[in-house]
C-alpha cells in the first residue's frame, strides 16, 4: 500500500510540476489584453554581404496589459516549422538575423512573452537575404576617393613630364643634415625614436620613411645610430631600412644590426628605456617622429636636459603643443607625411604633395561655401525652413553618409 | 625581383582593400576582417622576434660588461620572473589574471606602481618645461600664453571662484579656436596620410622597403 | 648697472635648478592629498551629457564598458570608472566589460568586483568580464556581427551561453550604451568603426590630455558625452552623489595648476627683465 501511495504521490507531484512549469510558457488566447507584437516586417539588410535580415515590429498594448518580459524571434522557410533563433529585451523592437541562408526565403514570427504566457504575432512577409555589389551609403567616400587620388595621380604624371614644382621650406627637415653633422663633429650618436605604435599606424610608416634618409646621412658620416623600438614589426622593418641605407652609400660593412633593437611594447616601460639610453649614451641629435602619446614631453625634456638637438614630429594634435614647446624643430601633422618627398627631391614624390594641396584648397572652398550658404539660409529663416537651409542640411547629411 | 614582388603584393593588397570598402559582396566583403585577423596572428608571432632580440642584446651587453650591464641583469630577471608567475597562475588557477594568482600580485605591487611613477614624471616635466620654454617671445606666443593661463584657471575651482569669466572663456577656447586649429591640422594630416598611402600602394614611395 | 642685484636675481631665477621646481611641485601635490579634503565640483555640459546617457538606461539594459587604459592613467580614469559602474549598478543595468589594453584590464576587473559587491550584484548574472582579445579593430568589427564570434567565453573560459547576463546579447544591436575609458588612440577606432559603421551609442571618459582630441566627436554628435580628466571624474561623482577619489584629488590638481601658472609668470618675468637689460 505504502508503495502505491508513494507512486501516486510522485505522479501527482509530476503532473503538478508539469502544469506549474508550463504556466510561464502557456500560449494566451487571442483577444485578451495581453500585449502583442504587430506589423512585423522583415527586410534584407541593405549594403551588406548577404546573410542578414532585419526584423522589426510595433508593440500593441493597452493600459490593462501586463508588462512584456522579452521577445522571442522565430523563423521558418516555406514548408518548415518555426524555430526560435533568438531573444531580445522588452525594450527592443527590432532584431537582426545574421544567420540567414542566402538562397532561402524566410518568414518571421515575434513571440511576446509576459509573466502570464506568450502570444505569437502574425507572420511577417517573406524576406530574402541578398548581397549587394555596392555599399550605397559610401558613395560620398567613393567620390572623395576618386577626386583625391585623381588629383594626386594627375600631378604625379605632370611632374614626370618635367613640370617645375614649388615646395615651401620646412625648417625641421632642413635641420636633419645639421643635426647629423653636429653629432658627427661631437663624436656622439644619433638617437631615432619611431614612436610607440605598430606599422598599421600611418604616422609610424612616415617615421620609417624618414629613417631611411637619416640612416643614409648617418652612414655617410660614420656616426653611430641608435633606434629603440616599441614594436617587433617596426624593429624588423627599421633594421631592413637602415641596412639598405648603409648599402646604398656603400657602407654595408659598417652596419651594426644591434643598433636597431626592441625594448618593450609597454608605453612607459619604453619611455623609461629611451630616457635611460639618452642619459647613458648622451646622443647629440634626437629624432622623435611617429605616433606619441603622454610620453612625448618626458622624452623631449630629457633630450633637452642632455643638451641634444631635438627634431620631433607627429600628427597627434594633443602632443604637438608639448613638442612645439620643448623641441628645437617640430614637424606638424602633414609635414611628417611630406618629409620623405621633401628630403628625396624626386619630382614624382613632390607631385603627390601638389595633388593633395589642390584637394585641400577644394575642401577650404567647400567649407566656406557651405558656411556662407548656411548663414544666409539662417538669416532668411532662423527656423531652418528656407530652401537654402534645407539644401545645406541635405548636403551635410549626404557628405557625412547619414 | 627582390623589390618587385613586395611592390606587387603591396599594390594588390592596397587595391583590394579599397575595393572591399565599397563592395560588401563576397569575396570582398569579409576581406578586411580576414586580413585584420591575419595581422593579429602575425603580430602575435613577431612578439617572439622582439623577445629574442631583447634577450640577445642584453645577454651580449652582460657578456661584454658594457656600461650599465647590471641593468640588463635586472631586466632579464624581471622577464623570467614575470613569465614564471604567469605560468604558475595559468596552471594553478586557469588564468594568470585570476585575482589570487601570483601574476596579479606582481601586477598590483610592481607593474602598477612603476607605470604610475613613470606617468607621474610628466607632471614634473610639465612644471620644468612651463618654466623654461613657455615664453612670450612674440605676439603669437603671447596670445598662446594668455589662452593657456585662461584654460588652466578655468579648469580649477578657484578660477570659477575668482570670476565666472574663466570657466566660460575656457569652454569657448576649447570649443572654438582650439577645435578649429585641430580640425585644420587633422584635415591636412588625413590628406597627407592618403597621399603617402597612395605613394606606397603605387610603389612610388619605397624608402620603407629594403 | 650690468651687475645690479635685480638683474642678478632674475638671471639666477632663469637658471634655476629644475630639482627645486620638482621639489616645490611635490609639496604642492602631496600636502593637499594628505590633508584629504575636497568639495563637490559643479558639472560641466560634457560630463552632464555622459551622465544623462547612462541615466537614460533602464533596468536590464546592457552597458558595455571598455577598459582602454593601464596603470599610468589609473589615477584619472579609475575614479570615473567607479562612478560609472556605481551609476549603472544603481539602475540595475547589466554591465559587460572588455578591454583593448591587456595590461590594464585587471584594473578594470578589480574595480568591477569592488563596485559590484557594493550593490550585491552577482558575476555572470548582473555583470561579466569578457577579457582581452588582440587586434582591436578586428574585435570591434566582429562584435557588430556576433560577439561570440570573437569572445566565445568570458575571461575565465566560461562559455557565454552559460552566462545569464549575456541572454539576448548578440551584437551591438543589443547593447544600449558603450562607456569607454580611454588614454590613447582606441577612442578613435571606437568612433571610426563601431559608431560610424554600426551606429552604436557611446560615451567616453578620457585622460585630461586626451580630452581635447575627443571634443570634435562630441560636437559632431558622434559620442554622447565626455568625462575629461580628474575634474570630469569629480563632476561625475557629484552628479551621482557619491564623492570619491576624483573629488579628493581636485585640491592637489588645483594647487599644481596654480603652481604651473606661477612658474609660467615667473619664467616670463625673468625672460622680460634679462632680455631688456641684456
Amino acid at each position: 500500500m505504502g508503495h502505491r501511495r508513494l507512486v501516486a504521490t510522485l505522479v501527482f507531484l509530476g503532473v503538478l510540476a508539469l502544469v506549474g512549469g508550463s504556466v510561464a510558457a502557456r500560449p494566451l488566447e487571442e483577444g485578451t489584453s495581453a500585449p502583442c507584437a504587430c506589423s512585423v516586417s522583415a527586410n534584407d539588410v541593405p549594403d551588406d554581404g548577404g546573410g542578414a535580415i532585419s526584423v522589426s515590429w510595433d508593440l500593441a498594448t493597452t493600459d490593462a496589459s501586463p508588462s512584456v518580459t522579452r521577445f522571442e524571434i522565430l523563423r521558418y522557410a516555406t514548408g518548415e516549422e518555426p524555430v526560435s533563433i533568438g531573444e531580445v529585451l522588452s525594450t527592443n523592437t527590432d532584431f537582426q538575423d545574421v544567420n540567414a541562408d542566402g538562397g532561402t526565403i524566410y518568414q518571421y514570427i515575434v513571440r511576446t512573452h509576459t509573466r502570464d504566457g506568450f502570444i505569437d504575432s502574425v507572420p511577417s512577409d517573406a524576406a530574402l537575404a541578398t548581397a549587394q555589389w555596392f555599399a550605397h551609403g559610401r558613395a560620398p567616400s567613393l567620390i572623395a576617393l576618386i577626386l583625391v587620388c585623381g588629383s594626386i595621380i594627375f600631378f604625379i604624371i605632370r611632374a614626370k613630364g618635367g613640370a617645375e614644382l614649388f615646395i615651401r621650406k620646412i625648417p625641421g627637415l632642413d635641420a636633419v643634415d645639421d643635426a647629423v653633422g653636429r653629432a658627427t663633429e661631437m663624436g656622439r650618436p644619433v638617437l631615432y625614436v619611431p614612436g610607440i605604435e605598430t606599422v598599421s599606424e600611418v604616422g609610424t610608416l612616415a617615421a620609417l620613411t624618414i629613417l631611411g634618409h637619416v640612416a643614409k646621412k648617418v652612414a655617410q658620416h660614420g656616426t653611430p645610430l641608435l633606434v629603440p623600438t616599441a614594436d617587433p614589426i617596426v624593429m624588423t622593418t627599421a633594421q631592413e631600412i637602415v641596412k639598405q641605407a648603409y648599402a646604398e652609400v656603400g657602407q654595408s660593412d659598417r652596419f651594426d644590426p644591434s643598433s636597431v633593437f626592441y625594448l618593450t611594447y609597454d608605453q612607459f616601460g619604453y619611455t623609461a628605456g629611451v630616457d635611460g639610453i639618452m642619459v647613458r649614451e648622451r646622443p647629440e641629435a634626437v629624432f622623435l617622429l611617429g605616433y606619441f602619446a603622454a610620453e612625448s614631453l618626458i622624452l623631449a625634456e630629457t633630450a633637452h636636459e642632455i643638451g641634444a638637438i631635438q627634431i620631433s614630429g607627429t600628427k597627434e594634435t594633443s602632443q604637438l603643443p608639448f613638442f612645439v614647446a620643448a623641441c628645437d624643430y617640430t614637424l606638424i601633422g602633414e609635414e611628417i607625411f611630406a618629409a620623405s618627398s621633401y628630403l628625396s627631391h624626386e619630382p614624382i614624390m613632390l607631385g603627390s604633395l601638389k595633388g593633395q594641396d589642390l584637394i585641400k584648397i577644394g575642401i577650404v572652398y567647400l567649407i566656406v561655401t557651405l558656411v556662407i550658404a548656411g548663414s544666409i539660409g539662417y538669416a532668411i529663416s532662423p527656423d531652418g525652413t528656407s530652401t537654402l537651409s534645407r539644401a545645406v542640411e541635405a548636403a551635410a547629411l549626404w557628405l557625412t553618409g547619414s | 625581383m627582390k623589390r618587385s614582388v613586395p611592390l606587387i603584393i603591396t599594390f594588390l593588397t592596397g587595391f583590394f582593400l579599397v575595393v572591399a570598402f565599397f563592395v560588401p559582396h563576397e569575396p570582398f566583403g569579409e576581406l578586411e576582417q580576414r586580413l585584420l585577423v591575419w595581422f593579429a596572428i602575425v603580430s602575435g608571432f613577431t612578439m617572439l622576434l622582439g623577445i629574442d632580440n631583447l634577450i640577445r642584446s642584453h645577454a651580449r651587453r652582460i657578456a661584454r660588461t658594457n656600461t650599465g650591464w647590471g641593468h640588463s641583469i635586472v631586466l632579464l630577471m624581471g622577464l623570467v620572473v614575470t613569465v614564471v608567475v604567469g605560468v604558475i597562475g595559468f596552471s594553478r588557477l586557469g588564468s594568470p589574471f585570476h585575482i589570487h594568482s601570483p601574476f596579479m600580485f606582481v601586477y598590483t605591487h610592481v607593474i602598477v606602481p612603476l607605470q604610475g611613477t613613470m606617468f607621474a614624471l610628466l607632471a614634473f616635466f610639465i612644471a620644468s618645461a612651463s618654466y623654461r620654454a613657455f615664453r612670450a617671445r612674440n605676439t603669437v606666443a603671447t596670445l598662446l600664453l594668455i589662452s593657456a593661463l585662461i584654460v588652466m584657471l578655468g579648469r580649477i575651482p578657484i578660477g570659477a571662484a575668482i570670476s565666472d569669466f574663466f570657466p566660460a572663456a575656457q569652454e569657448w577656447i576649447m570649443d572654438v579656436p582650439q577645435l578649429a586649429a585641430k580640425r585644420g591640422i587633422q584635415i591636412g594630416a588625413a590628406l597627407g596620410a592618403v597621399s603617402m598611402s597612395l605613394r606606397i600602394i603605387l610603389g612610388i614611395e619605397r624608402s620603407y622597403l629594403s | 648697472m650690468e651687475n645690479s642685484p635685480r638683474k642678478g636675481f632674475w638671471e639666477a631665477m632663469n637658471s634655476l635648478d629644475r630639482r627645486i621646481i620638482f621639489l616645490i611641485l611635490l609639496v604642492c601635490v602631496a600636502v593637499p592629498l594628505l590633508l584629504n579634503v575636497g568639495a563637490p565640483i559643479p558639472p560641466t555640459p560634457p560630463v552632464q551629457l555622459a551622465y544623462d546617457a547612462v541615466e537614460s538606461l533602464e533596468a536590464g539594459d546592457v552597458m558595455m564598458v571598455s577598459i582602454d587604459f593601464d596603470a599610468t592613467s589609473a589615477p584619472e580614469l579609475m575614479p570615473m570608472l567607479h562612478s560609472a559602474l556605481r551609476h549603472a549598478f544603481s539602475k540595475d543595468v547589466r554591465v559587460v566589460m572588455l578591454g583593448h589594453i591587456a595590461i590594464g584590464l585587471p584594473l578594470g576587473h578589480m574595480a568591477l568586483e569592488e563596485i559590484a559587491a557594493e550593490y550585491d550584484k552577482e558575476y555572470g548574472v548582473d555583470y561579466v568580464d569578457l577579457g582581452y582579445r588582440p587586434g582591436y579593430i578586428a574585435v570591434m568589427i566582429a562584435m557588430g556581427r556576433d560577439i561570440s564570434d570573437i569572445f566565445a567565453s568570458d575571461y575565465q573560459g566560461t562559455p557565454l551561453a552559460e552566462l545569464p547576463v549575456m541572454t539576448g546579447v548578440r551584437s551591438y544591436n543589443d547593447i544600449e550604451l558603450l562607456f569607454g575609458f580611454e588614454h590613447g588612440a582606441v577612442i578613435d577606432y571606437w568612433v571610426r568603426y563601431t559608431q560610424a559603421r554600426f551606429g552604436q551609442r557611446m560615451t567616453f571618459g578620457t585622460t585630461a590630455v586626451m580630452a581635447p582630441d575627443a571634443y570634435p566627436y562630441l560636437q559632431a554628435g558622434q559620442i554622447e558625452g565626455l568625462v575629461g580628466g580628474l575634474k570630469g571624474a569629480a563632476e561625475y561623482e557629484n552628479l551621482i552623489g557619491h564623492l570619491g577619489l576624483g573629488t579628493r584629488g581636485m585640491p592637489a590638481q588645483q594647487w599644481a595648476h596654480l603652481l604651473v601658472i606661477g612658474f609660467i609668470v615667473l619664467g616670463n618675468l625673468g625672460y622680460f627683465f634679462t632680455r631688456r637689460k641684456g
